[in-house]
């Protein structure tokens, strides 16, 4: 029997097409025949497989039926959580945005460099003494003016080229004002409103808070008077009405604002910042409070920014006094008495004009 | 098709009755009831439609031959069921291609289904192989397989249709096919 031969009575076999005797003989055939038997059940096993994969094939093509006929994509739409619109904007247009934010920071740094800004901020520290440069000639006349004018022809023709402002801080002589007014001179020229100038000595520096001690060393002066505003010792706060009168030209020019922050340019803390308008000249000045106190020396400003000027704070002006060595001190005493405490603004300033003082550098 | 039943969701012993008399309409309203739980499930977790399809097709063919050959108990809610195969068979897909990320997000609620998946995939990799064999085989064989293994006619009609002489050049020729589709078969097998 050939294979075919073979096949072709298994196949008759498994499908019921033999007759009761062929069945019969064929049974006992495989009973006997071990690999007619496996031969049968391979058979078997292997057209169930082609005809399960047929139902399989089929099932599938029906299945893609249906669901062609489903709109997948609408469903999709429906079915699909949308993320928050500025996550969807994000991810469609991340290189756009990332592009436009590069060169807008592009544009903010080459501005930035073109106008200056990047650069060290401490040129925009600007000591206040002044340096009379283009109004030196009239600043002499002025001056020969004023002392002309003075029939005791007390004053002196003191003409000076670094100006700053000074007060008294004894009523022997003492006089305040910045290191940087005097700087590099041991004598200077200080001026009081009313024109009188009386030539004083540095008898103390101290560079690191910008504090200098004048004495008057003139045969024409006498006595200041008691001081009528008294050193105050503890700090003071923020959102304190301040003023401050200086020389930033020659009459006296008060300046009010409000202390605005109790460190001064980075943070210096022996400084602190205020909102007063000064101007070249106001160095050295006196920052007074509503009540008279007084509570630091004016000594900077912040030139891009208005109305941020630096005092020293009154603190370290006190210790500066005390540093003294005893043998220059002759008799300083600093005055505790506030004689403006209970005046208005107009009256301070007329008792405080008498101990405010131009300085005048010959440099 | 027939139109005598209604359109919407059909009810889980509809659905059993349904296929087990071979209902196209029953298993028309089965796949487009929870075909779109489906799609949500697969393109919001990093896949697309075609995805959805294919897993979903799987899951259903799993469904119908557990009803088919009579060991589906419903232990649980149909969709319920069906979800959870779905589930767990594109869970495999995603780790099988590296995306997935280590979390599912989930819309139902869902089962332990590995063994059902196993049994089918098995199964697919057998019809896998009958695929390739009979592609390999080649014309006029592959139809005359197809003809009389699957689609069950007689050697007849074969016959007039390939233009035999006789009936049994005809048979001749089919057997020499199905050796050698036996051949092809259990050769790819070794060569697993």
């Amino acid at each position: 029997m050939s294979d075919n031969q073979l096949l072709e009575v298994i196949e008759k076999y498994l499908n019921g097409e033999m007759t009761k005797d062929e069945r019969a003989r064929f049974e006992i055939l495989r009973n006997e025949n071990a690999e007619i038997n496996g031969k049968v059940s391979e058979h078997k096993h292997f057209t169930g497989l082609i005809k399960q994969y047929g139902e399989r094939l089929e099932l599938e093509r029906r299945l893609n039926a249906i669901h062609d006929e489903i709109d997948v994509q609408t469903l999709e739409d429906e079915l699909m959580i949308h993320p928050s619109f500025v996550v969807r904007m994000w991810r469609n247009h991340h290189s756009k945005i990332s592009v436009a934010a590069s060169i807008a920071i592009f544009a903010v740094l080459c501005t930035l460099f073109f106008t200056g800004y990047l650069n060290t901020r401490e040129i925009n520290y600007v000591k206040l003494s002044k340096e009379v440069h283009q109004i030196k000639n009239t600043t002499d006349q002025l001056n020969n003016k004023v002392n002309n004018l003075n029939p005791n022809g007390k004053g002196k023709n003191s003409s000076g080229k670094f100006r700053g402002t000074g007060f008294a801080i004894s009523s022997n002589g003492f006089i305040v004002t910045n290191y940087h007014v005097i700087e590099g001179n041991d004598t200077v020229f200080v001026q009081n409103s009313s024109g009188e100038s009386f030539k004083a000595k540095v008898v103390y520096s101290e560079p690191q808070t910008d504090i200098a001690i004048l004495e008057i060393k003139d045969p024409s002066f006498k006595t200041f008077g008691t001081i009528p505003y008294a050193f105050k010792k503890v700090e003071s706060d923020i959102g304190e009405n301040v003023f401050t009168v200086g020389y930033p030209r020659d009459a006296m020019v008060l300046g009010p604002g409000f202390l605005t922050a109790n460190t001064g340019f980075n943070g210096d803390t022996t400084q602190y910042q205020v909102s007063t308008p000064v101007d070249f000249g106001n160095s050295g000045g006196p920052l007074l409070d509503n009540r008279g106190n007084l509570i630091g020396i004016i000594n900077a400003k912040e030139s891009h920014v208005e109305g941020a000027a630096f005092a020293v704070k009154s603190g370290y002006l006190l210790k500066a006094i005390q540093d003294i060595p005893d043998s220059l001190k002759n008799g300083l005493n600093t005055n505790s008495k506030n004689t403006l405490a209970s005046l208005n603004r107009v009256q301070q300033i007329k008792k405080l004009q008498n101990y405010v003082f131009m300085i005048k550098v010959n440099q | 098709m027939s139109k005598e039943s209604n359109t919407g969701i059909p009810t889980d012993s509809e659905v059993i009755l349904g296929i087990l008399n071979n209902s196209e309409s029953v298993l028309k309203r089965l796949y487009v009831a929870y075909f779109p739980m489906v799609l949500q499930l697969i393109i919001n977790n990093n896949g697309d439609g075609d995805d959805a399809k294919d897993v979903y097709q799987e899951a259903i063919i799993i469904v119908y031959n557990k009803i088919k050959t009579g060991d589906f108990e419903l232990s649980s809610k149909l969709k319920t069921y069906i979800y959870s195969i779905c589930r767990r068979l594109w869970l495999k897909r995603l780790s099988q291609i590296n995306r997935y990320g280590g979390d599912i997000k989930d819309f139902q609620e869902f089962l332990t289904v590995d063994d059902e998946t196993e049994k089918n995939n098995e199964r697919d990799i057998q019809f896998n192989k009958m695929g390739d064999a009979l592609k390999l085989l080649g014309e006029p064989c592959k139809t005359i397989i197809e003809d009389f293994y699957i689609n069950n006619r007689s050697m007849k009609e074969i016959c007039e249709e390939f233009g035999y002489t006789n009936a049994d050049n005809a048979k001749t020729q089919k057997y020499k096919c199905l050796q050698r589709l036996k051949k092809l078969f259990f050769q790819q097998n070794k060569g697993e």
